[in-house]
């Protein structure tokens, strides 16, 4: 930033400390926050997509750290050079009513900075959605065979069902470590959004829609599942623990719950994306 | 009387009106579709106490039970003396085994998904239905379930035939209207709030039969205090 | 000795009959009973739908469209229309009858209706504020229900609704109608009926939603998605009744701004001379009347839905609850970017008084305006990126989210440029107006955050979404509306507020807002959802540190309301017609502005920034020479 031409003598380079002691703050945390705080960050490293967001969250707070370096700096400096003397009578400022440099540089530095988040963030995105849901047609689709799960969701409660296994329907989740899944997210009534926390997936089931997400498991873990959208009374209990175990730990488990489907597995409907059962039920 | 004192009054007047409309307004809410909580006497007591619980649903709780929904399905529990109550919070012992017989006199409306029509979390699986053991039931003859999700339980129970004779109108219900016997065992573990619902989709009139007595506790909904 | 007639004071009784609030009340409660018995009588025995949810819901839509029928004809919002039916020629003599009854009736005089906001929205805002209060005193406790379950949800809905429906007019309610006829240099509003019914509309409406609770509440926050907002109870026509009339009363306070600002400017009072703040009401006013009517569509389908068994959202019958959501945020994006805007405006307004310095970059703060506005419409997916909307549009709305906030630094920068080399004063309206630099850096860095849709993917309807929304409404509108308060407030009345007072408020509030809501970040990184009673035991010490925090920011509060009472009803210390040495125009009248704003109409000269310029006052009266361009 120049300093304006009516400078009067004797007036040190404010612009000039500012952005030095903003250079060396910045220098000095962003490589702390983005070494020591970055892969901390949430939500874990028990899943690709999950190590993926740590990552995205990593490169935010690296960027965000010198943007809040510059206000700290900038407003810790102007709040106590640039205060009034106390008492005494109104002192009127310089009339500064534009900078063009300082625009400019500012336009450009801020548009630079979003414009490179909005980038990597949709480079990121692509790679395999990133543990979002995508809809009935993803985009960013990992390649290889993947294992399917469906997440039926209904008030208040989360089934499984593993169209693989014989339209297999369970209440608890399971998944085999290091595997692609491919997880269709769907509901039988209200909204609700299914939320495996540190595997990183979050995808909304909305009836009548099938959502995709991507998961590639890591090794053996326990997670959480939430319902993260509003669905009801019990929205707030709809939760439930799922488990990553190894291949063959996942096989038997398959086969015990075969064994408990059987008796109703005469009145399953196939397995479908999507589910209508009439909405207008009544009592008898 | 001076200005300032009038002020004064006037003010100590606003706040005291804000301070009852507040003392209302907070008052209204915990009651309000709440239920109390009811303690399930005791059988046999011990390191593993056993208890018997008596539930029954009904199609239409009447205004004796609720004089602002007599039409609601509903849950009810007989207390000690015989006499049925509208609480759904029931409070439990930790480690216990839990006797219970439930009588249904509402009709079927079948579950939204099917999965749920097999009993699960209770004693070998089987629950006793009109003096048989069964393992599952046909999803459309679902007229309720009693599901406790954090513990793995879950129990359809079947409806009245649509051409029963002597159906039950509004509560409470006596044993001579129609109705179904089923009886199951689960044990409650460590100390907790778990909630229990229905599944099946009873509320009739509203849209995926979930709203009305299904949202709200004190019909088909409530908690077990296992304390 | 004067030989004047003086009018004897007719009596108390007399003066109570009439149309203003009281008879309004009445009406309103009659209404209410004949809306609600004649729906029962012609429509409500012969639909069997009504018999098995034991409501008429029909009866109480239409008890509630008659009550506030009633209420607005009680307060003589059709007298006019009749009057000139009847031939009697235009006039505003809802002016000119004095006193306090003025502000408890219709009244036509624009500044009259923005201190009718001021208390008004004032009083909800506390409402909502006690409901806010209730979640907290629920998360205290993780496995201990204070409120059942249901009630919980309801109060979650009321606080929401309440203060998304109030505080969108927060800063255009008091003080755009307040000031924008005195800053442009006109007597009145454009509309000054339609004015004085925006402020009605809204305060039937907060009634209105907090008699859910006698219907059983509803379950849905303030979002209302469907389908579960067809499935809820009697409780939810509350809320789309509210909504309805804060998205009318929106449309219209919009659209009078926009009407006065475009054609009521006084002579010489360009585009480039207009004060920042009337750009601001200029940029909110667009995103008001267009965003709005959207939401009273979606309402009224989801009405339909509820009563007449309609499924524009319900999958299974062949509608989409993702048309509810789209619309809803098609409508509720800009909602938020009108919380926004004034609180840009109001900080950008007052940094030059307190800084005796120009508004730097003044194009550049109008361009951010405008450009936060019109991109605010382009955005509204981000609340749907794990929605399963089509993941082709995630990067274009992610690009657009991230985009807004190039504007939103312009604003930014010219503050901080404003700043820069000044004679700073740290009054109690300048340290709300810095405090807001600080609140909406999180917000605005937070919301970046969100806008990644990788990293939205954990943080969407966790309390991490939450606390950004928080600072971004409660740190940057909140702030400014006191900022506004204690700035304005000797202009409107004519008194002082306890400097003293409003700086432990400020310093309290700043300290305890902060303590409340940044742990909530930390709450939503490590996997709380909202809007649930339970959570893991790991963050029950985070979740106690944020209610006692919460409570003592409520104290703040009303340490705040107990200045604002001491100072305007018993100390009364009369205060100068400029006590910040304030160019602008406002501040050239006597405190409080006289009904009718201007003696005669100013022609200006300039913006109400010349500090540190030698030049001539921003306006002089019709006929005195014009000054420096």
């Amino acid at each position: 930033m120049s300093s304006a031409p009516t400078t009067a003598a004797g007036q040190p380079n404010h612009a000039k400390r500012v952005i030095v002691a903003w250079l060396v703050l910045s220098a000095i945390a962003t490589p702390l926050v983005a070494i020591f705080l970055g892969p901390a960050l949430p939500p874990g490293h028990a899943s690709q997509q999950a190590s993926e967001q740590v990552v995205a969250n990593t490169v935010m707070t690296s960027i965000v750290t010198p943007v809040i370096c510059l206000l700290l700096v900038f407003f810790v400096y102007a709040l106590m050079k640039f205060r009034t003397a106390r008492g005494g009578a109104l002192v009127d400022g310089p009339p500064l009513r534009n900078q063009n440099t300082v625009q400019v540089a500012w336009v450009a530095l801020t548009s630079a900075t979003v414009l490179f988040l909005a980038g990597f963030g949709t480079y990121e995105l692509l790679q395999n959605g990133s543990g979002g849901g995508q809809g009935p047609s993803p985009i960013a689709v990992p390649s290889g065979p993947k294992l399917q799960v469906q997440v039926i969701a209904q008030q208040w409660e989360f089934t499984y069902r593993y169209p693989s296994y014989g339209g297999l329907e369970t209440s608890q989740l399971v998944l085999p470590e290091n595997t692609e899944i491919e997880l269709h997210v769907t509901s039988l009534d209200a909204i609700h959004s299914f939320w495996a926390y540190e595997l990183g997936i979050k995808a909304d089931a909305n009836p009548g829609n099938d959502n995709v997400a991507f998961l590639r498991t890591k090794g053996a873990d326990t997670f959480h599942v939430h319902c993260a959208e509003l669905c009801g009374l019990w929205h707030g209990y709809m939760f439930s623990n799922g488990r990553v175990v190894s291949a063959s730990q996942f096989a038997t488990w398959i086969k015990q719950q075969q064994q408990v489907f059987a008796s109703v597995q005469q009145y399953m409907p196939r397995y479908a994306t999507t589910y209508f059962p009439d909405p207008q039920r009544r009592a008898g | 009387m001076r200005p300032t004192t009038s002020k004064l009054l006037g003010v100590a007047l606003l706040v005291a009106v804000a301070g009852v409309l507040i003392g209302f307004y907070v008052s209204k809410l915990t009651t309000d579709q709440g239920s109390p909580a009811y303690t399930v006497p005791v059988v046999t007591a011990g390191v593993h106490p056993v208890v018997d619980l008596t539930i029954e649903t009904v199609a239409a709780v009447g205004p004796t039970f609720s004089p602002a929904h007599p039409d609601f399905v509903s849950y009810l529990i007989r207390d000690a003396q015989g006499k049925w109550r509208r609480d759904t919070v029931w409070r439990l012992p930790a480690n216990a085994t839990v006797h219970v017989t439930i009588y249904n006199f509402d009709g079927a409306s079948g579950l939204r998904n099917p999965y749920l029509a097999r009993p699960l979390g209770i004693d070998g699986n089987t629950m006793v239905i009109d003096g048989k053991p069964l393992t599952v039931i046909p999803p459309d003859e679902a007229s309720h379930t009693f599901a406790v999700p954090q513990l793995g339980l879950i129990v359809p129970l079947p409806g009245v035939a649509d051409d029963a004779k002597n159906q039950c109108g509004y509560a409470p219900c006596a044993l001579s209207n129609a109705h179904h016997t089923i009886t199951f065992t689960f044990h409650t573990g460590a100390k907790g709030h778990y909630r229990w619902q229905c599944f099946v989709p009873c509320a009739a009139g509203w849209i995926d039969g979930f709203g009305g007595p299904m949202q709200t506790i004190g019909y088909m909904d409530g908690f077990l205090d296992v304390v | 000795m004067s030989t004047i007639a003086v009018e004897a004071r007719p009596p108390l009784w007399r003066r109570l009959v009439g149309f203003n609030l009281l008879t309004a009340i009445v009406l309103g409660i009659g209404g209410w009973y004949v809306g609600w018995f004649a729906a029962h009588g012609v429509v409500g025995p012969s639909i069997a739908y009504f018999a098995d949810v034991d409501y008429n819901e029909l009866s109480i839509f239409m008890a509630y469209v008659c009550g506030v029928l009633g209420f607005l004809i009680g307060l003589g919002f059709l007298n006019y229309p009749f009057a000139r039916l009847r031939g009697y020629p235009p006039s505003l003599r809802e002016k000119e009858t004095g006193g306090v009854g003025r502000y408890l009736g219709l009244c036509t005089d624009h500044k009259v209706v923005g201190i009718q906001y001021l208390v008004g929205i004032g009083l909800f805002f506390l409402i909502g504020g006690l409901n806010a209060m209730l979640i907290r005193i629920e998360l205290l406790r993780p496995d201990h229900q204070v409120w059942p379950a249901g009630t919980y949800l309801t109060i979650v809905g009321i606080h929401g609704t309440m203060m998304m429906g109030m505080m969108t007019s927060g800063i255009l309610g008091p003080f755009g109608n307040y000031l924008v006829p005195i800053l442009i240099g006109a007597r009145r509003m454009a509309f000054p009926r339609i004015e004085a019914l925006t402020f009605w509309l809204l305060m039937a409406g907060g009634v209105i939603l907090e008699t859910t609770i006698f219907f059983g509440g509803f379950p849905t926050g303030w979002t209302g998605y469907a389908p579960l907002n067809i499935q809820a109870n009697a409780g939810m026509d509350c809320y789309i009744l509210f909504f309805a009339l804060v998205g009318i009363s929106m449309t219209l306070l919009g659209l009078n701004m926009i009407a006065t600002i475009v054609t009521m400017r006084a002579p010489g009072l360009t585009w480039t001379r207009l004060p920042i703040f009337v750009w601001g009401v200029l940029s909110t006013s667009a995103l008001m009347v267009l965003a709005a009517p959207v939401l009273i569509a979606t309402l009224l389908m989801g009405m339909l839905d509820r009563t007449a068994q309609t499924s524009f959202f319900i999958a299974a019958a062949g509608g989409s609850a993702y048309l509810y959501q789209n619309l809803f945020w098609f409508f509720g994006h800009p909602e938020v970017y009108v919380l926004a805007l004034p609180g840009f405006a109001i900080v950008l307004e007052l940094l030059p008084v307190f800084a005796r310095k120009p508004l730097w970059g003044y194009r550049l703060a109008v361009a951010g305006l405008l450009g936060v506005s019109l991109l605010s419409f382009f955005v509204w997916q981000h609340h749907l990126f794990v929605s399963g909307i089509n993941a082709d549009l995630r990067p274009f709305y992610m690009l657009s989210t991230e985009l807004i906030s190039i504007p939103t630094g312009f604003t930014f920068i010219c503050g901080m440029m404003t700043l820069w080399r000044g004679q700073i004063r740290y009054t109690v309206p300048m340290l709300f107006c810095l405090a807001w630099f600080f609140n909406f850096l999180i917000g605005g860095l937070t919301g970046v955050y969100l806008s990644d849709a990788p990293s939205d993917v954990t943080t969407h309807g966790s309390f991490f979404s939450m606390a950004h929304f928080h600072y971004t409404i409660m740190g940057g509108l909140v702030f400014t509306f006191f900022a506004g308060v204690y700035y304005w407030v000797p202009k409107m009345t004519g008194f002082q507020l306890n400097e003293r007072l409003g700086k432990i408020h400020f310093w309290s509030m700043f300290i305890l807002f902060n303590s409340t809501f940044f742990p909530l970040f930390i709450a939503g990184f490590l996997g709380q959802p909202r809007r649930v009673v339970t959570y893991p035991h790991n963050l029950q010490f985070l979740n106690d540190w944020v209610s006692v925090s919460a409570f003592l920011l409520g104290g703040s509060l009303l340490l705040f309301l107990y200045n604002f009472v001491k100072s305007l009803v018993f100390d009364r210390v009369p205060a100068p017609a400029d006590p910040w040495g304030s160019k602008s125009i406002e501040w050239q009248l006597p405190s409080p502005v006289p009904v009718h704003n201007f003696d005669r109409i100013p022609v200006f000269s300039s913006d109400p920034y010349g500090y540190g310029e030698p030049s001539a006052p921003v306006a002089a009266p019709a006929g005195a020479p014009a000054g420096r361009d």
